[in-house]
């Protein structure tokens, strides 16, 4: 069965994935900074308070607390609303709202109160928007429990994953690269939701295992070609779902390669990528022929300028190096 | 017996100073009394004791700075006697090279005595300076012995030769122990499995024993210990592998070796590039010198003409060293020594290459003894797992099957193979004259990538070279 292809783009994919949910279900709103009638900071919005109006496609005033808290009150209160905080930086206004009261009601309440919020935000660098629009702090929110993380990096998911995360009784924050808006390719017409349970393999390989997610998955992926043409088969990990990690895939992959490089767009102290690495040394140690490799975002705020900014951030080069590393070889 | 011991007087508190003792051995104490001034850093407080009884000993001197929860006295019983001349807190003659904060434990009080070391690092410290955790004083909380204390004792105690790493590269922590290259845990546990000493492998990069390091190892051993019939005991230190069948039937062992060489030759001639070399050697001297050494030896110590030209191949190898090693990971990788293996057949069917090790350096006699044992010993079964392990160049002999060449199939990682066929007599002109020689076909199978036929004709040319010159083999 071969289904129809259409051209599209991360961004309207995204587009497509909020109409549908509006579409199917009255309980569903779009809330956040200028998502009305500017359409949207990256314009992922645009056009969708024209086809349904200002009461389901709200522009709120510059107050992430006030407008993250007013989601969480309508959550409960039986509404499922989308709310759009601008970049994961200025979530930090919120953060008492995302882990003080929607992560934690489910248990404060004894069970009375769950928060079936979808909270979309932009994140990561590599568009010169300097050091307070470009930070990675997915892995931060991974930290908390009570809420679940995706990270859509292809089409596919862009689409499929916001119906799940509404569909899911508890917060679900959902983590848009920067870099991927403008992302083009073709997916099936009728794409739909897809599972926020598993990671993926994105291409599969023999000799050792890249672990990525999100925006550094492109990266990834190309470093993986490199690796082929100097005779190394990389597989290719997409993690999907940062909180709760899929263990089962990337030790899977892990325990059959023996290698593994895990690629983070966040700074390495205490991140994500020191959680996967300590997994991948609890579970899978006595599989293990090389010491994992990790390969992050120095441990600067990210320069504005392009040149600093591209020596900050994970880049193929760094990923090749670390692989061959891994396979005791000089690259 | 109760311990008095330095107390935390604030939550930041991590080290107290004693500035005074208010007590003396043979004291006795009640709850509540105090015993001592401490100093917190922020002010001098008295510590009152907690138990009642008699001071036995003052453990810590005064001016001491101790860590929270070091003993600082011992009290014992109300009642019993006070101890004869309790050791005065005073500095101990044995001279340790840190500021010495608690006086030293007598020895006496230590014997019989448990040392407490929970740290494995402290362990590890006393082990590889030789130092007996007995004899160390610990200045740990409750007596606790620290790795500090361990190196503190170690001048004392000078650590025995065997368990100090020599001269560890300076790029691998001399805590790596004897400079042995490290090995991954799943480098490690595949050797398990395929029943390879990881100790014995050689690593590619020169550091770290890797996956691909003990396959090769285990290749290398043509028949692995833990497949294949020879050794029925496993290599020292690798225990019976867990996931190998144990095969019980002599039916089932053949075809166990079957699989093993049929893999190992498809890859063979998969990955390796062959190339054949062939010159027919004159042995008319070489079997007249045998015949005249035998004229001389016992029946069982005679000599065969396959000991002449193991001998003549070792010593060509040693010359050429390029033929003698491993093709590992894109890369030659010499051999440690020459390591000649030698393909037996076994009855029942199936193949080994057991190695003779060093076999440049043994006598024709010895040569002859070697071979004989290795044979004798693989039909029986009772190779020993290093004889297994690491042949750096096989040598084939099918001449007592009656064959004329044997161009054989490379054992990987080897990079060559030699063989011989039978010795044969035919007319064979020498200086313009026909005559009738013995003679036998030398052949040499080798690696294209790690040697050309250049290396491989001088290789030959050697070997007939010496057998040329059989009283100097």
């Amino acid at each position: 069965m071969t289904a129809t292809m259409v051209k599209t783009t991360y961004r309207e994919a995204l587009r497509e994935a909020i109409r549908e949910a509006l579409q199917r279900d009255e309980r569903v709103f779009l809330m956040g900074e200028d998502v009305g009638a500017y359409g949207g900071c990256f314009g992922v919005s645009l056009g969708l308070l024209e086809d349904f109006g200002p009461e389901r496609i709200r522009d709120t005033p510059l107050s992430e607390s006030a407008f993250v808290g007013a989601g969480i009150g309508a959550a409960i209160g039986g509404l499922r609303p989308i709310v759009e905080v601008m970049t994961v930086n200025f979530s930090l206004l919120a953060l008492d709202q995302i882990m003080n009261t929607a992560a934690s009601l489910q248990h404060m309440s004894g069970g009375q109160y769950a928060v079936p919020l979808v909270i979309r935000m932009t994140t990561g660098a590599g568009r010169q928007l300097a050091a307070q629009h470009s930070h990675s702090l997915e892995g931060w929110y991974a930290h908390i429990p009570g809420l679940r993380i995706v990270t859509p990096a292809t089409l596919e998911d862009a689409r499929g994953m916001l119906w799940t995360a509404l569909e899911d009784p508890d917060p679900v924050l959902v983590f848009e690269h920067g870099s991927l808006y403008n992302l083009a390719g073709e997916i099936a017409a009728d794409a739909g939701p897809v599972d926020l349970d598993h990671a993926a393999v994105r291409r599969p390989g023999d000799d050792l295992t890249l672990i990525t997610y999100g925006g550094t998955l492109g990266r990834t992926l190309e470093a993986a070609e490199e690796l082929a043409g100097a005779g190394v088969s990389a597989e290719v990990v997409d993690l999907r779902t940062l909180r709760p990690l899929d263990d089962a895939t990337y030790l899977g992959s892990v325990t059959r390669t023996h290698r593994a490089v895990i690629v983070d767009e966040g700074w390495r102290s205490g991140s994500l990528s020191a959680e996967l690495s300590a997994r991948i040394t609890e579970q899978a140690f006595y599989d293990l022929d090389a010491p994992v490799e990790r390969v992050c975002t120095e441990e600067v705020p990210i320069p504005y300028a392009q040149h600093l900014e591209e020596e900050a951030l994970p880049q193929v080069r760094d990923i090749v190096a670390a692989a061959h590393r891994t396979l005791g070889e000089q690259p | 017996m109760s311990d008095f011991t330095m107390p935390s007087l604030g939550a930041d508190m991590e080290r107290g100073t004693v500035l005074e003792w208010l007590v003396a051995p043979g004291d006795v104490v009640h709850k509540g009394d105090p015993m001592a001034v401490v100093d917190t850093s922020k002010a001098a407080v008295e510590v009152e004791t907690f138990a009642d009884g008699v001071v036995v000993d003052l453990v810590v001197r005064v001016g001491s700075e101790v860590p929270v929860g070091t003993v600082l006295a011992h009290l014992g019983p109300v009642g019993a006697a006070a101890p004869a001349p309790a050791p005065e807190p005073a500095p101990e003659p044995e001279p340790t090279p840190e500021p010495a904060e608690v006086a030293a434990q007598e020895p006496a009080a230590t014997t019989g005595h448990q040392p407490v070391v929970h740290s494995p690092l402290a362990r590890r410290r006393a082990r590889e300076l030789g130092v007996d955790l007995a004899s160390v004083a610990g200045t740990g909380p409750g007596g606790e012995i620290t790795r500090e204390d361990v190196e503190a004792a170690a001048p004392a105690a000078p650590p025995t030769p065997s368990t100090v790493p020599e001269a560890a590269p300076a790029t691998t922590p001399a805590a790596r122990g004897a400079g042995r290259p490290r090995v991954t845990p799943y480098a490690r546990k595949l050797a398990r499995e395929m029943g390879v000493d990881p100790a014995a492998v050689t690593p590619h990069d020169g550091e770290t024993v890797r996956a691909s390091d003990v396959r090769a190892a285990a290749i290398a051993a043509p028949a692995p210990a833990a497949q294949a019939p020879p050794p029925p005991a496993p290599p020292p230190g690798a225990p019976p592998p867990t996931g190998a069948p144990r095969p019980t039937a002599a039916a089932t062992r053949a075809q166990t070796m079957r699989e093993t060489i049929a893999r190992l030759m498809a890859r063979s001639k998969r990955e390796i590039p062959h190339y054949y070399l062939t010159t027919t050697v004159d042995l008319t001297d070489a079997l007249a010198w045998m015949r005249e050494q035998n004229a001389g030896l016992p029946i069982a110590e005679r000599l065969v003409p396959a000991a002449l030209l193991l001998r003549a191949t070792a010593l060509a190898t040693a010359r050429h060293p390029a033929l003698n090693g491993f093709w590992v990971d894109d890369a030659f990788v010499p051999g440690s020594g020459v390591h000649l293996g030698v393909a037996v057949s076994l009855r029942g069917g199936g193949l080994v290459a057991p190695a003779i090790h060093d076999a440049d350096r043994l006598t024709v006699t010895e040569t002859m003894a070697a071979m004989r044992d290795l044979v004798t010993r693989a039909r029986a079964g009772r190779l020993r797992g290093s004889e297994m392990a690491d042949p750096t160049l096989t040598v084939t002999n099918l001449g007592e099957q009656g064959v004329e060449s044997v161009y054989g199939v490379i054992y990987p990682p080897q990079v060559a193979l030699v063989g011989f066929g039978r010795v044969v007599e035919r007319p064979w002109s020498v200086d313009g004259l026909l005559g009738v020689r013995p003679l036998t076909t030398l052949t040499l199978a080798a690696d294209h990538r790690a040697t050309d036929g250049f290396t491989g004709g001088r290789f030959l040319a050697t070997i007939d070279d010496l057998l040329q010159h059989p009283e100097e083999l």
